[in-house]
């Protein structure tokens, strides 16, 4: 039987898995691990290129994969992704062809995928279409930064019927009361920006945000993901060590970017996220 | 009665506050603090006391007699934001917003520019009450716009080039949120539009109101009744924003927005976004943008780097969709020719951006009764685009 939040891991009528974030997450917790979670933009360099990443960083052991849909302006990036964002449109890659890359990846994993973004392409592309779409491509979450909860009700009565996660972010600005009441309705997890600025500027602090995060996973219904300035292995242990998950953006979109001509652009892809995946490892072993 | 935005900052379906969740506690704290503002007597009494003795309001309301002449139909008057200090009505809103940041106790303003008047304007007052300030232009603008920048410099003002995107004012506005969102907390974004997240389109439009609260009144002095027509240039809509609304109500005045056809509404070189774009979300509220199929926000052309921006204030976009106000759009050629009908004809050398106006109105005056009047908005002076229109008429200076 299908619960009727729908974000368990039974099976559904066509006897695919639902709620796989979930799923990933309980398992992780079984194995006394964080989640490592990394970012790629779709079509950066090129679609076919992203495929294969994709699959290599997979590979390579990220828990859930966290897949950029490309936009003019991306507000709230730094250089590195607002130039992977355009090298992704210069290469003509569309919401379109986003989703249909999600659908090819779902023939053989069944790695959790957020789409991460900004709102008006969606909104471009129709709220209900797109839910629609999402989900029959395989889509778990949804991850935009310029869709705050006061305005996210456009939306998220169209994720919910799809079963899609609208993920809930929380920022360093973000207040205690405000805190509790975007808790209060998190879905899948929380992502919390672990710096006022945008993604790939600065590097983080972990012990200055220890504190925050761990009142967070207190808190928090769902897992506490951490993102923004987390550059390296060492980073990501440290951050790992009192987290759920970590997300890795712009290193990896530098790496890609470095390789991107290169024959062992897939190699480095591979060798950057298992060693970030073995930091994790290391820090949540010594937890 | 009309009575936006709501208490959620919508405008009907526009407007709103879509941005990353950092800027949220600042965009609440901002609210608070403009009610706050807006509810002291105090507040009201020092805006005004800067709008008389420093940007020298109130602006004269201009009857162009041998403008009218020669277009043989309606009386048109000129609003003359452009005697304004710094040249342009952006100083009306600069100096509301700079009241406000230090009553906030902020030591940091940053702003966007365009043509670069706002930027100008925030320097302007900035220097006046002693805050650092940063203003984020794009390269394009800073080549088109060159002597603004020396004067923003002057006035102590940092000017950050800004190369992604198209290098215009909408990669500016991206820049100084990406700035705001690194140094939210002790600094003060002073938006130059009625656009952006709330409060802003409606603080903006607040400021600027005094722009047509004075026309209205000045209006019924000269011919004793109201004009038959208010016009006035839309990029962003805060000239216009600020005539339009002491009108709002007064339903037998004609508001006519006028966008920047550039070089024609059947080419990918405009910026009217109500009269050829669809809604869409950007910089924070949901409106009418300049967007491709994909939802890609698509590049805006005028040759007034003022109205180069791909969307519009919300409340326009409202204006619109009930009906209350006209778009219309006037081509980079039409607007060239009122520049140099209006600096012929009156000795008046209008910014670009109002020339658009005075465009639409060369074309209305005509089919109108000399009896009746048309308030346009002049919202600012010619002098910084001096090299543009030299370069369109192929002269070297």
């Amino acid at each position: 039987m299908r619960s009727r939040s729908g974000d368990d891991s039974a099976h559904d009528k066509k006897g695919v898995i639902v709620g796989r974030i979930k799923q990933t997450f309980a398992q992780l917790k079984q194995r006394g691990e964080t989640a490592l979670i990394p970012f790629v933009t779709a079509g950066d360099p090129n679609l076919q290129t992203t495929e294969d990443i994709i699959d290599a960083i997979i590979a390579a052991g990220a828990d859930i994969i966290e897949l950029g849909m490309p936009f003019s302006d991306p507000m709230a990036d730094g250089p590195t992704i607002q130039a992977a964002s355009e090298r992704a449109l210069a290469a003509g890659t569309t919401l379109v062809d986003v989703l249909a890359l999600v659908a090819r990846l779902r023939t053989r994993t069944q790695v959790p995928i957020v789409l991460m973004g900004y709102y008006n392409p969606i909104f471009s592309y129709g709220a209900q279409l797109f839910a629609q779409h999402a989900k029959q491509a395989g889509v778990d979450g949804l991850l935009l930064v310029d869709l705050p909860p006061e305005e996210q009700l456009e939306l998220s009565s169209f994720l919910e019927n799809q079963k899609i996660h609208l993920i809930t972010l929380l920022a360093p600005t973000t207040s205690e009361q405000r805190t509790k009441e975007l808790l209060s309705a998190a879905r899948g997890f929380v992502y919390y920006v672990s710096m006022t600025g945008v993604t790939g500027t600065a590097k983080v602090d972990s012990e200055a945000i220890e504190v925050r995060v761990k009142n967070l996973r207190k808190q928090s219904p769902v897992p506490v993901a951490v993102g923004f300035g987390i550059t390296s292995a060492a980073d990501a242990g440290a951050i790992a060590r009192f987290s759920d998950a970590v997300v890795v953006g712009s290193a990896l979109v530098n790496i890609i970017k470095q390789h991107a001509e290169s024959p062992s652009l897939l190699e480095e892809v591979h060798t950057f996220v298992h060693d970030l995946k073995q930091g994790v490892l290391d820090a949540t072993n010594n937890r | 009665m009309y009575e936006y935005p709501d208490q959620r900052g919508h405008f009907g379906q526009f407007g709103g506050r879509y941005v990353a969740e950092t800027l949220m506690p600042a965009l609440l704290e901002l609210e608070q603090a403009y009610r706050e503002a807006q509810a002291e007597p105090k507040f009201q009494q020092e805006f005004d006391y800067y709008l008389n003795n420093y940007v020298g309001r109130p602006s004269p309301m201009y009857y162009a007699e041998r403008l009218t002449q020669s277009l043989g139909g309606a009386k048109i008057y000129l609003k003359r934001e452009d005697l304004n200090h710094t040249g342009a009505h952006k100083v009306n809103n600069t100096v509301g917003q700079v009241l406000l940041a230090r009553r906030m106790g902020k030591k940091k303003v940053i702003a966007e520019t365009g043509a670069g008047q706002h930027g100008v304007a925030t320097a302007t007052v900035a220097a006046r009450f002693g805050l650092e300030c940063d203003v984020f232009m794009g390269t394009e603008d800073i080549r088109r716009q060159s002597l603004n920048v020396f004067r923003m410099k002057l006035l102590g003002a940092r000017v950050h080039g800004v190369t992604s995107g198209t290098a215009t004012l909408k990669d500016a506005m991206n820049d100084a949120l990406r700035y705001w969102v690194t140094n939210v907390s002790d600094t003060f974004y002073i938006i130059g539009t009625v656009a952006g997240p709330h409060p802003y389109p409606q603080m903006v439009r607040d400021f600027q109101s005094v722009i047509g609260r004075e026309a209205r009144a000045q209006m019924l002095k000269i011919e004793g009744k109201l004009p038959d027509v208010a016009v006035a240039c839309i990029g962003g809509g805060s000239n216009a924003m600020g005539m339009f609304f002491p009108f709002i109500n007064d339903k037998q005045v004609r508001l006519i927005g006028v966008e920047a056809a550039g070089l024609g509404l059947d080419t990918d070189k405009h910026a009217a976004s109500i009269s050829a774009g669809r809604v869409g979300v950007l910089h924070g509220n949901k409106t009418y943008l300049l967007q491709n199929d994909d939802g890609q926000i698509d590049h805006a052309h005028s040759i007034s780097a003022g109205l180069d921006y791909p969307g519009v204030g919300p409340e326009h976009a409202l204006l619109h969709e009930i009906k209350r106000a006209e778009y219309c759009a006037v081509s980079d050629d039409e607007a060239l020719d009122a520049f140099k009908k209006l600096t012929q004809l009156e000795g008046i050398i209008p910014a670009l951006e109002s020339a658009h106006a005075i465009a639409q109105v060369i074309k209305l005056a005509p089919t109108m009764r000399s009896e009746q009047t048309i308030a346009v908005c002049l919202s600012g002076r010619g002098d910084k685009d001096m090299h543009t229109v030299a370069e369109a008429f192929d002269v070297t200076l």
